[in-house]
């Protein structure tokens, strides 16, 4: 942004850094909650989850290029986000469900790099525009401070979306049984719990919020390219990992953590440093895993990780 | 008997390996490139089997021993002249030094061993997906250094005026020593300790089996191997930070898991069946003729059909391929018929 005369500054960066990597860290909240609740019913860890944001932000585009209105692209991401969400559980999680954590990783590995190549093949590597929002990057002026319309934006969208999740957990029925499933899958079953819709359930909710992401990912980086959100999902599954996998709380702040970390220091960090910054958040992953395993916002004692 | 059993295991994939050279020397010299591509693969696949294969513990890092063995070699067997062009700001003993190309290996080899030992160190306490995540962040750092930090290589530059000395006899020669390294280790008492960990590791604990340590042995000399395939590999294509990352990571991967990840013929018989395939749709993107049929595959076919075969593996057969067995020595079947021929 070229900036007033007098630019605010908060730690040595300015708001519209700040608010951007706010914004960021939203997105990457809602990621996590995607890729926790999934986790929490499966024990799957979801590498494919970016390449659902992928699709969604190639209907965008697909809808923009024609010009269809706005609402009519937002309604074909959702639609094409929820059919792969529902067809990844059918065809890859559900036959995988017995299997070890480890071998569904793998798996999903396989499946994100599948659709990656479907979309090259489809849509070529050169990258689509989806830019039917673009017009919310113009910056607000909030007392003086200017700030992008879509920071205020993905900042809203991510607590209202985030609330509403907490409200369907804690006062619905489905809810509860997911919240029982995430606890001990075996024994909610024994009590009554519908795995398969549960999952299913999980597997839904998972499917909105990454059409949610890829709306608001667009507007950030309307080039859609097959390996759109890819980078993102990595970094998401770092802080998931960094804030605790097993509880949605614990995942949801690493997500938030990292994105603003990253966010925020990307920003305001020289680029001869901050092009080291995956390397320190990696190191800081491999470093919870070690000393405390069950992630940094979980109370002491909680154990994910079984180890030698 | 037994010991010819055993010895057949060595054979099996050693002959394969020849087997697969020596048809790289009857073809045209541009699918010749292939044939040492998959020899290339075999030698990284045998790596990855090493340790996951006999430890059951999952591991996304061993592509960054495969980087760090590729710069070790790469850098150092580069000619003193040909460095300040491509890699203006490297340190100084890097810059000064050139060593011939089979020191090169040989360090690439000791420098993934090394560079494994001392990941493995802290990380090999860790199991399961914790421990496919903690590796995966190594790739991503190995990654994220070697792309930037200059003093230690090209950074994003590529890899060009190494000797291209990798054709058919290199790779197929370091292939079957990756192989009998494989062979040897999972014989030794090493290996036999390692794989009764992972049958159940609670059991091998209760008689004095060190899991950690067990796991740290299996580490480090696949850090080798893999360093080794790496040396290979930047002998054989210029390549940059990009060829040693995710795309190399999920396709040797998915080499090990079809081909049955428990035992060494499932990674070779993997490494060379994918290859093939992969070779083939490498081909079709560029057209290909086949019985009359002019077939041009989209770019990106390759991955698609490779992801979709190991995702089909995994929910279908998930020993892979050959169901995760060596291959046994012919049965009583086959001997009899042998006897009844012999004079």
């Amino acid at each position: 942004m070229s900036g007033g005369p007098t630019v605010a500054t908060f730690l040595g960066a300015d708001w519209q850094t700040l608010a951007d990597a706010v914004g960021l860290g939203g997105i990457y909240a809602l990621m996590a909650v995607g890729i926790g609740l999934v986790f929490g019913v499966l024990r799957l860890v979801n590498f494919a989850y970016g390449q659902l944001v992928m699709a969604g932000a190639y209907s965008l585009a697909f809808a923009f290029e024609r010009g269809w209105p706005v609402w009519i692209g937002i309604l074909l991401c959702f639609g094409v986000v929820l059919l792969l969400s529902i067809a990844m559980e059918w065809v890859v999680f559900r036959p995988l469900r017995a299997h070890s954590p480890a071998v569904m990783l793998v798996a999903t590995f396989a499946v994100a790099f599948l659709l990656q190549s479907i979309a090259l093949i489809w849509f070529g590597s050169l990258g689509k525009i989806a830019a039917s929002l673009a017009s919310l990057n113009q910056p607000v002026t909030i007392s003086g401070v200017d700030i992008r319309k879509i920071s205020v934006v993905t900042t809203a969208v991510a607590i209202v979306g985030l609330l509403v999740l907490v409200l369907l957990l804690a006062r619905t029925r489905v809810g509860l049984h997911m919240r029982a499933a995430a606890q001990d899958f075996s024994t909610a079953r024994l009590l009554g719990v519908r795995a398969n819709r549960v999952i299913s359930s999980a597997v839904l909710i998972s499917g909105i919020l990454a059409a949610t992401v890829a709306v608001m990912m667009t507007v950030q980086t309307p080039l859609v390219t097959p390996d759109f959100a890819l980078r993102d999902t990595i970094l998401v599954l770092a802080g998931v990992v960094l804030g605790g996998m097993n509880r949605l709380v614990s995942a949801t702040l690493g997500g938030f953590a990292i994105g603003f970390a990253s966010g925020f220091l990307g920003g305001a960090l020289p680029t001869d440093q901050s092009q080291y910054l995956p390397s320190f958040l990696f190191a800081a992953v491999i470093l919870v895993l070690l000393i405390r395993p069950g992630g940094l916002f979980t109370r002491a004692g909680a154990q994910a990780v079984e180890r030698v | 008997m037994r010991r010819a059993a055993a010895l057949f295991e060595l054979l099996a994939p050693a002959l394969l390996v020849v087997l697969v050279a020596l048809v790289g020397t009857i073809v045209s010299s541009s699918t010749e490139t292939y044939v040492v591509a998959a020899l290339v693969n075999v030698a990284i696949v045998v790596a990855l089997y090493l340790f996951i294969g006999n430890s059951g513990v999952l591991s996304f890092g061993h592509v960054s021993f495969v980087a760090v063995g590729a710069w070790a070699a790469g850098i150092l067997s580069m000619p003193v002249e040909e460095k300040p062009a491509i890699m203006p700001n490297l340190a100084g003993f890097l810059r000064d030094t050139t060593v011939g190309n089979v020191s090169s290996l040989a360090i690439a080899a000791g420098v993934g061993a090394v560079y494994a030992l001392i990941v493995g160190l802290p990380l090999m306490r860790l199991s399961g997906l914790a421990a496919g995540i903690a590796t995966f962040g190594v790739l991503e750092i190995t990654h994220n250094v070697l792309r930037y930090w200059e003093k230690i290589g090209p950074g994003l530059n590529t890899f060009s005026a190494v000797p291209e000395t990798t054709g058919l006899f290199q790779a197929a020669i370091c292939a079957l020593i990756a192989v009998a390294a494989a062979f040897v280790y999972q014989r030794s008492r090493y290996g036999r300790l390692l794989r009764a960990t992972r049958e159940d590791a609670a059991a091998a604990r209760a008689v004095g089996v060190s899991v950690y340590g067990q796991r740290l042995v299996a580490f480090t000399l696949s850090g080798a191997v893999a360093g080794l395939a790496g040396g290979l590999y930047v002998h054989f294509l210029p390549i940059n930070a990009e060829s040693v990352y995710l795309d190399l990571t999920f396709i040797t991967l998915a080499m090990l898991v079809i081909g049955g990840a428990t035992s060494l013929w499932g990674a070779v018989v993997g490494a060379v069946a994918v290859s093939a395939v992969d070779s083939f749709l490498a081909e079709a993107e560029n057209g290909v003729h086949l019985l009359g049929q002019t077939l041009d595959f989209p770019a990106g076919t390759r991955i698609v059909v490779v992801g979709a075969l190991m995702a089909l593996v995994l929910i279908v057969r998930p020993a892979g391929l050959t169901g995760g067995r060596e291959l046994s020595f012919p049965g009583p079947g086959v001997r009899r018929l042998l006897t009844k021929f012999a004079p």
